[in-house]
């Protein structure tokens, strides 16, 4: 597909989701409002997993990291919420690099296992230190957004247009490319000339610096930060499950991926336990009869 | 003036294997050194390290006078040094075009986008190697000469100074080879060093300057490509005899019911028609060659016949229909095929990818089997617990051989066998099939465009040509009625 018609294509799906609030209820509004969040940590994986190859077993770790870091100068320093965010996507992104640098160094699969115990780290440490973090409970926050539904809302979905723009921009860019062939063959890419672990490392940080700025926004959005929505592993697996839904490689199949999952999940809530099974089961089921995910399958029968 | 590359004391080790030693050579501008040695020599091995995608033990590499020993390996490709590898391996995700685009941006974090100049060049590049006509397909559609080009395309695209070809020609048809041959010695012409590796031994000696012969990691013998051959080390490690047409008694079971019998079976890839109405069969113990050039349709008759592609018509093999069979079944009903992608278990070690194959059997047959097998490959013997992955190319290709024969196969199908093998391994080769033939029931199948291989292996030819068959005969008449175009 061309580059014109993805563009037209979203443009106008973007303006008929900034129409909804002027049709549904505020409930579903805040669903959506959480989907796009989540929108935007399944992209950022899909860079390093779909182009640099790096499979990222703990985009928890990025996205709690940048929330607490948001959230706890909020709290202790009554900072305002724009430097909150700013520090906090920032703190995901020396996270991200500290964990990183030394973890590229290995090979295959040692590069996802790292990434997992980093969560399971990030996860006690906050457990521990309860009486500063909230532990389990959370932490509150004097700051919220937006108490108006629809600003919420909105503020939501130009923060998922953007960063959709970038990362989609960013993937289809030369750097892009070079990010491809490192990850499809690093012996290959350094032999024509591109230092493999650079590019990686700068995908490793767009990556944790959009997880960490979407992080520190959802908190904000919801007023308190819990390791249940932001660092917790199931949030981490969703985002996985999200992306890969939705389409490796795509970048804007993780969104749809993200949003499905959470609206689904919400539409079968009433069904108790059971509900989790189904998502689960029409996950499994996408990924092992359409490998491409949603978007990859569209766009694959689009060219034939 | 200081050669271009120069390699002095170069050692490296893998574990326990010495797999260069004390390496020297160099290489001027305007010069084609050729670098020739048995399998597992070391000659790709020697390529990585100049590269630094493999790090030495000792020793120096210098690129027109500087030291590059050591320094990873694209900091290298921008002092100038492109490689061939001797697999080909592109993005398989990108056009013809992007691929050679890649291989001219600059290593940057900040360039979004792709000057437009950088398009322009891709063009000029792909129109010098001859890609100029599939520029916007994928490389998984292209036949594999043109793959081949793209990864010439890629080496040369930051003009190296030092350009590094691994068996360019392996797998290339004659008419394919000279073409190559022209486009290398251009290198030379515009002053680059270039150091070839390559079985080849003709097309070598005729392109190169100078020839330098290794065995076993060290040098043996270096000259004009003349001289080296002549060399007594390396005729009787490298070269070997010349491959022999053994007298072939007629085979009784001639008239016997065909043990093999394919009756108008086309396949389709999408809208292309790789196999069209193709009828072919093969007596029990016979030996039958398939040749044709790439892309003609041998892999996919083979594959049609191993049950791996879906085809239409008829397959029998020993009477019974094959259709709606699963490559598993099939290869338990005694169809064995070792194709040209060698198919290996990359992280098992030799041993056990040989044991894999001879599971089956009672426990003292495949005893047997695998002494004789390393034995006819002593290679494998010494290599038998390194992870198959690592092994050299002609190593690997032996490997899937002995594989194959590990199965102790009713029909035995050679997917291009000689593919990277040394001349002497050839011989080797040779003789393990004529062995085959005198004491043993297997019947063989042999796709090759290598003629000079196929025929004395041969009771009977067949000329494969644009999915479908254009000959058919003995090997004395092939020479006189279709070898124009092999030979
Ligand atoms: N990573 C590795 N680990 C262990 N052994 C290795 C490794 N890489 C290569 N070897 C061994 O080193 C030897 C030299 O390999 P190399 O690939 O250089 O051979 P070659 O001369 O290019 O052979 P060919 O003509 O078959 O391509 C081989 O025996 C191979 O098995
Ligand atoms: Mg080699």
């Amino acid at each position: 597909m061309s580059n014109t018609k993805t563009f037209a294509i979203a443009a106008i799906v973007v303006v008929a989701l900034a129409c909804l609030p002027f049709g549904v209820s505020g409930y579903v509004l805040g669903l959506l409002t959480l989907a796009y969040y989540f929108g935007v940590f399944a992209m950022s994986w899909d860079l390093l997993f779909g182009f640099a190859g790096e499979v990222n077993f703990g985009p928890s770790f990025l996205i709690g990291l940048g929330a607490y870091t948001a959230g706890m100068l909020n709290h202790y320093a009554h900072m305002p919420i724009w430097g909150c965010v700013i520090l906090g996507s920032l703190a995901s992104v020396i996270g991200g690099l500290l964990l990183a640098i030394p973890a590229l160094r290995l090979s295959g699969p040692y590069f996802g296992l790292t990434t997992l115990v980093a969560v399971l780290l990030l996860q006690n440490v906050i457990v521990l230190f309860a009486g500063w973090t909230g532990g389990e409970i959370g932490l509150d926050l004097p700051d919220v957004l937006s108490i108006d539904d629809r600003n919420n809302y909105w503020i939501s979905l130009a923060f998922m247009t953007i960063s959709g723009a970038i990362l989609f921009g960013l993937s289809r860019s030369a750097v892009g490319l070079i990010l491809q062939a490192s990850g499809q063959d690093a012996i290959q890419a350094g032999a024509l000339g591109f230092n493999v672990t650079k590019h990686k490392l700068a995908a490793f940080c767009v990556s944790a610096l959009f997880s960490g700025l979407a992080g520190a926004m959802l908190i904000f959005y919801e007023g308190t930060a819990s390791p249940g929505t932001v660092v917790d592993i199931g949030v981490g697996v969703q985002v996985i499950i999200a992306a890969v839904l939705g389409g490796r490689r795509t970048i804007l199949g993780a969104a749809l991926g993200a949003i499905f999952l959470i609206v689904a999940g919400e539409i079968l809530r009433p069904l108790g336990e059971i509900s989790t099974f189904i998502v689960s089961a029409v996950a499994l089921a996408v990924i092992l009869f359409f490998p491409g995910g949603f978007l990859g399958t569209l766009l694959h029968r689009g060219a034939r | 003036m200081a050669d271009l590359l120069e390699v002095s004391g170069l050692t490296k080790r893998f574990g326990g294997l010495v797999a260069v030693k004390d390496m020297h050579l160099r290489v001027g501008a305007g010069e084609i050194l050729g670098l020739i040695g048995p399998n597992g020599s070391g000659k790709s091995t020697v390529m990585k390290l100049i590269m630094g995608i493999e790090k030495p033990n000792a020793g120096s590499v210098r690129i027109g006078g500087v030291e590059v020993a050591g320094m990873p390996s694209h900091r290298i490709a921008r002092m100038g040094v492109g490689i061939v590898f001797q697999h080909s391996r592109p993005l398989h995700r990108q056009t013809v075009l992007e691929n050679i685009k890649l291989a001219l941006l600059p290593d940057s974090l900040l360039q979004l986008f792709a000057a437009s100049h950088i398009d322009d060049r891709a063009r000029e590049i792909a129109a010098r190697v001859h890609l100029d006509h599939v520029m916007d397909r994928l490389p998984g559609t292209l036949p594999f000469a043109d793959l081949r080009r793209l990864e010439l395309a890629r080496a040369i695209a930051r003009n190296p100074k030092v350009v590094l070809v691994d068996e360019p020609f392996a797998g290339l048809t004659s008419g394919e080879v000279a073409d190559f041959s022209a486009l290398i010695a251009s290198f030379r012409a515009e002053g680059h060093a270039v150091l070839l590796v390559d079985h080849n031994v003709k097309s070598v000696a005729a392109l190169v300057d100078r020839a330098l012969a290794m065995y076993l990691g060290e040098f043996i013998a270096e000259g004009t490509a003349d001289a080296v051959m002549k060399d007594e080390t390396v005729r009787r490690v490298y070269l070997g005899g010349a491959i022999q047409t053994a007298a072939r008694t007629p085979l009784e079971a001639n008239n016997s019911a065909p043990l093999l019998e394919v009756e108008d079976v086309s396949v389709f890839y999408g809208k292309a028609q790789a196999l069209q109405n193709v009828s072919l069969h093969v007596g029990a113990r016979e030996f039958v060659s398939v040749v044709g050039l790439n892309g003609a349709g041998k892999t996919t008759l083979f594959n049609a016949i191993s049950g791996l592609v879906p085809s239409t018509g008829k397959i029998r093999f020993d009477g019974h229909d094959l259709t709606g069979r699963t490559g598993a079944q099939i290869a338990r009903a005694g169809i064995v095929q070792c194709p040209e992608s060698r198919e290996l278990f990359g992280e098992m070690s030799v041993r056990e990818n040989l044991d894999l194959g001879g599971q089956h059997l009672p426990r003292d047959v495949s005893a047997r089997q695998l002494e004789w097998l390393l034995e006819l490959f002593p290679i494998l013997k010494s290599r038998h617990s390194q992870a198959a992955r690592t092994l050299s190319g002609g190593e690997q290709q032996m490997l899937a051989i002995a594989r194959a024969l590990m199965m102790q196969p009713r029909l035995l199908i050679l997917d291009e066998p000689t593919l990277g093998l040394a001349p002497v391994i050839l011989e080797q080769l040779s003789k393990a099939l004529e062995n085959l033939r005198q004491n043993t029931e297997i019947t063989v199948l042999l796709g090759e465009q290598n003629v000079t291989f196929a025929l004395p292996h041969a009771d009977r030819v067949y000329v494969l040509e644009h999915a479908h068959f254009i000959w058919e005969g003995s090997p004395e008449r092939f020479a006189v009625e279709a070898g124009a175009q092999f030979l």
